[in-house]
């Protein structure tokens, strides 16, 4: 289903338009100070959905939209929210398998650099932040550097304040994590200094130019590839394959098993969840 | 598996309530801390109970360490769901014996996450 593709400026009140139908529809209020959101979470469905922009897709939610159409908004505003250890699998696997690993192979170096290729508002690389803190103590005197990058800039604007709301910690933060590592600020907690200096965060669009990235051991790229089509994820793939360092992981969204044709990559199950080995060659 | 919800507010335990029963939990509620041990006594004991703290006759607090004092109650897994955010209460919380904590206000999904958390319930595909 397609809608008109001429491209018109987002205006306030068309932002004010979106939340309007998604508080219809759904009952999620979607306050002024979290529009800045519906870029990245509706994006993609502008994508699949051949609408040219959210003015485009306000005057469309406004007149009446596709059945189609109107089901994908409340779902990327309803079901795509980051929560922190987002699907918990993948963090046993990471926990369990891979850390352990790479631990044991880079003991000499005490060296490990980990990337979140989509960090959105940074809740998945502060995980892996407090996970390492908790469960690796013995990583206290390692260089682990950690890097978040995302297309949007507010929501990095947001990772980098490491400030979230009381709906925002209550996503999957387990209360130990929220015990040790928050600090209430009048309505907001905000992340310890201790971990939140320990994360970098830059801007990063998948389809354009890359910056100079560092060699990384682990490379958490989730729920992103499939908003792509098949040629340009392989590309983005062979992209991340060669920022790994060999024995470096990938991991996906639950999703996205599949990385397609690319090679220089081995399958391995940890649990539940199945990530990706960069070969050494 | 059996929820029970304990809160003085009756609109918080229908919407607790609501989202427990949509996990596939058999809910019951109580309106405080002793009326949900009178139940217990009674027999009626969950596999899952979300705890106010602010409750009138018997708080969420001493209802937790109740529990927690009660041998054949030790496989109950505690939730606090309560507008009390400092970080000193969340600690005295666990410390009491809950296991996970979740503050008012909070989405549906927020609940869904700590049982995930918890194992309760199976994560989405």
């Amino acid at each position: 289903m397609t809608t008109t593709t001429t491209a018109t400026e987002v205006s306030s009140s068309d932002l004010k338009s979106i939340a309007q139908f998604v508080e219809n529809r759904s009952a999620i209020l979607c306050p002024e100070d979290k529009y800045y959101l519906f870029e990245a979470r509706l994006r993609p469905v502008l994508r699949k959905h051949e609408v040219a922009d959210l003015g485009v897709l306000a005057a469309a939610l406004r007149t009446g939209p596709a059945p189609a159409l109107a089901e994908a908004v409340i779902e990327a505003m309803t079901t795509n929210e980051t929560s922190w250890f987002r699907d918990v699998h993948p963090f046993e696997a990471i926990k369990t398998g891979i850390i352990p690993e790479l631990v044991a192979a880079r003991g000499s170096t005490k060296k490990l650099a980990i990337w979140s290729a989509a960090c959105s508002t940074g809740q998945e690389i502060y995980s892996l932040a407090m996970m390492l803190d908790m469960q690796f103590p013995e990583l206290g005197n390692w260089d682990v550097s950690l890097h978040g990058t995302d297309i949007n800039l507010e929501v990095l604007a947001q990772a980098k304040s490491a400030r979230y709301s009381a709906l925002e910690v209550n996503r999957g933060l387990p209360a130990q994590y929220l015990a040790r590592y928050m600090e209430r600020d009048g309505a907001s907690y905000v992340l310890s200094e201790r971990i939140r200096s320990r994360a970098k965060f830059e801007q990063l669009n998948f389809v354009g130019p890359w910056p100079v990235m560092p060699r990384f051991d682990l490379v958490l790229c989730r729920n992103v590839l499939i908003y792509f089509d098949i040629d340009v994820r392989a590309r983005i793939v062979r992209k991340i394959r060669d920022t790994l360092s060999p024995g470096g992981y990938l991991v996906l969204g639950s999703s996205e098993t599949s990385i397609g044709d690319v090679d220089g990559f081995s399958r391995v199950v940890f649990g539940r969840t199945t990530v990706y080995r960069k070969e050494a060659r | 598996m059996q929820a029970m919800v304990i809160d003085d507010s009756r609109a918080m335990r229908a919407i607790l309530r609501r989202i427990v029963t949509e996990l596939g939990f058999d809910c019951t509620e109580a309106g405080d801390g002793q009326e949900a041990l009178d139940k217990m006594k009674a027999g009626e004991v969950p596999d899952l109970c979300l705890v106010d703290w602010n409750m009138p006759v018997l708080d969420g607090l001493s209802f937790i360490q109740a529990v927690r004092g009660t041998a054949e109650w030790r496989h109950i897994t505690l939730m606090m769901v309560t507008t009390e955010g400092e970080q000193a209460q969340i600690v005295r919380a666990l410390a009491a014996g809950a296991h996970e904590y979740v503050i008012k206000p909070f989405t549906p999904d927020a609940i869904e996450d700590k049982l995930q958390l918890l194992g309760l319930v199976g994560v989405r595909a």
